[in-house]
């Protein structure tokens, strides 16, 4: 595929992502997230008080904290957490899957070209196929920074099941499977997708910890919807690039009614 | 180019905007001849609808002439007349297969946000908030076109555009509407709402064979006109209690299905409308569910509840001991309009409808803003408004 096709392909769905990072944002509660808040919020305030009792009070305390989290748009709970600052040392794992209207072997066969991959894999740079077994992977980090790793393929059965691990020197430790299987009648392929990665300490750590989000799972998420859109209609939808108005100096309004 | 983009509540402004651009190889740009402002918009304009954003440019009820292709349509040429859904379906996915294109898988790039809120996401919609993806509406004088290979029809020589503009939308939108309620020789049709979508299931159900429709609105022009055009029977509910006439006019049987073509922004007096009003106000809930729940009340048992007005958060109140006791079906959903678009087209053909029988203003694009308040005010007697470029 030529690199400008590529380019045009791997171009963002929209300029608004979802959240990737809780502590990307300001007020860590997506807008979205914010509306369905105070509307839940304001339910459980309203189901609270209507139950005299102690309960009903607790209730009622805690669908207020909603409402305030809902307003304010900032979590303590998220805070105690910790969400916003760090990740849990340790191995994060990541399980997806997605349906495709195509067959088992056109999917694993653009998959197994490594080099497709940065299409619709958006963290990704570049993937280097160096040999048979093996290729070479960059991948973006905040900042200008890149994090790159050599990954060997430990497994593979065509039209089936690939799996790879990363290189010793790999700057972050890698490992996992994509399976492609049959769905019945005419309903295609589930690519099920299962990874895990070692975040490294230190410095570099701390960037892939950023680059990987607070939000692995939803990132794999969207990484896979963009592999099935590109492989069922040939193109990734998106709005990037189209006409619109003055922007208001508020920015986005969430809530025009008020 | 010129277009109509949205700055908030009662807020729609004309604006000089750059021209759309082909942007994916199945894109096309089509120069717009005629756009409509739908009862939908008004959700928009009123604020009820989340994620729309200052300077989006609305309108999903367009119609024109092909001026530039991607290198992935084949089947449009430039010059060619064309008519497009408002849904923006990509043909291929599990859902288009199925001829539910309104569902399409691929279409809506904001599908997380859509997911957060109802499961999955719905397909795309021109101009009609980023949770439904964001695109660029076509209240404008030029607009792109995704999946133009699967959208678009051509329309034929010699049919103006007031003959075949409604097929965007609300022509079959009401037609859906009626065919969902599975009418039988001799049945009885309730449709809440006499706006555009409900004058247009109300036609529709006298096409598909109802022996008597009835149209529920306390507009009298609007009921005047579902008379004159469907010889409909009708309810003013400013005048009348609902329940109890329909209980009447069926011999205390109830009507056999009932259509919502009200939505999310119903009005009425009632307890319920009240409780409505002051919850939404709240941010307590999010749609007011009047029209609904009376509908709910009103069908007869067994019957059907059709519902092709927008809904989009949570309704307090549905009366589900009365869905479940009286064996009630629920049909729903933004319109497949992929699917009707040849057949209606045909109907139109064949002289069994104008659907330019609804259109009571002709406005200038530049006179937009106007168009939406007299529309929503309900101002001089207007019913449906299409705008020129
Ligand atoms: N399903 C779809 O794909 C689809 C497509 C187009 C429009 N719509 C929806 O259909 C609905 C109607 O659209 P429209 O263009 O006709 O809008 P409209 O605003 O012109 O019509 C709504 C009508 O409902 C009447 N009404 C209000 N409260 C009522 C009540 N309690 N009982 C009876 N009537 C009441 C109003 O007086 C008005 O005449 C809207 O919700 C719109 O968003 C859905
Ligand atoms: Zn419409
Ligand atoms: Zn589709």
């Amino acid at each position: 595929m030529a690199a400008t096709e590529r380019e045009t392909l791997s171009r963002s769905a929209d300029s608004r992502q979802p959240p990737r990072s809780l502590a990307a944002q300001q007020q860590n509660v997506g807008t979205l997230e914010r509306w369905i808040s105070a509307f839940g919020g304001g339910a459980l305030t309203a189901y609270g008080l209507l139950q005299r009792s102690a309960l009903g009070g607790a209730l009622a305390a805690s669908g207020g904290y909603l409402v305030y989290r809902g307003v304010a748009g900032n979590c303590l709970g998220y805070r105690a957490l910790g969400v916003n600052t760090a990740r849990h040392p340790g191995v994060v794992s990541v399980r997806q899957a997605v349906s495709i209207t195509k067959s088992p072997a056109e999917l694993y066969e653009f998959w197994r070209n490594f080099e497709n991959l940065p299409c619709f894999m958006d963290h990704l740079e570049s993937v280097t196929v160096q040999g048979d077994k093996r290729s070479h992977w960059v991948a973006k980090a905040p900042a200008g920074m890149t994090v790159a790793w050599d990954a060997n393929i430990t497994d593979e059965h065509p039209k089936e099941l690939i799996s790879w691990h990363s290189a010793p020197d790999a700057d972050i430790e890698n490992w996992g499977t994509v399976r492609f299987v049959a769905e019945p009648e005419d309903r295609g392929t589930v690519v099920h997708v299962e990874l895990e990665y070692r975040p490294p300490a230190g410095k570099l750590g701390a960037a892939v910890a950023r680059l990987f989000g607070e939000e692995p799972n939803q990132q794999v998420q969207e990484d896979l919807r963009r592999f099935k859109r590109l492989m069922e209609t040939g193109e990734i939808p998106t709005i990037e690039g189209q006409p619109r108005g003055t922007r208001s100096p508020l920015g986005k309004i969430l809530s025009p009614r008020s | 180019m010129r277009a109509l983009c949205w700055h908030g509540k009662d807020d729609v402004r004309v604006e000089n905007v750059p021209d759309p651009q082909i942007i994916n190889p199945r894109d096309a740009i089509i120069k717009v001849t005629s756009t409509a402002i739908c009862g939908s918009d008004l959700h928009l304009y009123d604020g009820y609808i989340p994620t729309v954003e200052a300077g989006d440019i609305l309108g999903h009820e367009f119609m024109g002439e092909v001026v530039e292709l991607g290198r992935e349509v084949k089947n449009l040429k430039i010059g060619d007349r064309v008519v497009v859904p408002f849904p923006i379906s990509c043909g291929n996915c599990f859902f288009c297969k199925r001829g539910l294109w309104s569902c399409c898988d691929n279409s809506n790039p904001n599908a997380w946000m859509a997911e957060k809120l109802w499961g999955y996401s719905p397909c795309g919609i021109f101009g009609y908030s980023h949770l439904t993806g964001g695109y660029a509406g076509g209240q404008a004088e030029y607009v792109r076109v995704p999946f133009a290979d699967v959208g678009p029809m051509k329309v034929p020589d010699g049919m103006d555009d007031e003959q075949v503009l409604f097929l965007t939308d609300i022509f079959p939108t009401g037609y859906m509407a009626a065919e969902a309620c599975d009418i039988q020789p001799g049945d009885t049709v309730a449709v809440w709402g006499a706006g555009p979508v409900g004058q247009f299931a109300l036609k529709s159900a006298r096409l598909l064979g109802a022996e008597r429709v009835i149209a529920i609105d306390r507009q009298p022009e609007r009921l005047e006109l579902a008379r004159r055009e469907s010889d409909a029977e009708t309810i003013n509910f400013d005048e009348l209690p609902v329940l109890d006439t329909l209980k009447e006019l069926t011999g205390g049987r109830g009507p056999d299905a009932v259509i919502d073509a009200v939505g999310l922004e119903a009005h009425g007096g009632s307890p319920d409308a009240l409780y409505d009003r002051a919850k939404a106000a709240a941010f307590m809930e999010t749609d007011r569910g009047h029209a609904l729940r009376e509908a709910i009340i009103a069908c007869r048992k067994g019957g059907t509840v059709s519902i092709p007005g927008v809904y989009g958060g949570f309704v307090d109140k549905i009366p589900m001991g009365a869905v479940m006791n009286k064996a009630l079906t629920f049909k729903t959903g933004q319109t497949h309009v992929h699917r009707y678009l040849r057949p209606l087209l045909e109907r139109i053909e064949r002289d069994e409808i104008n659907p330019a029988f609804v259109i009571t203003h002709r406005l200038n694009l530049d006179e937009a803003a106007h168009g939406y308040e007299i529309f929503k005010k309900k101002q001089d007697n207007c019913i449906k408004v299409v705008l020129r470029p």
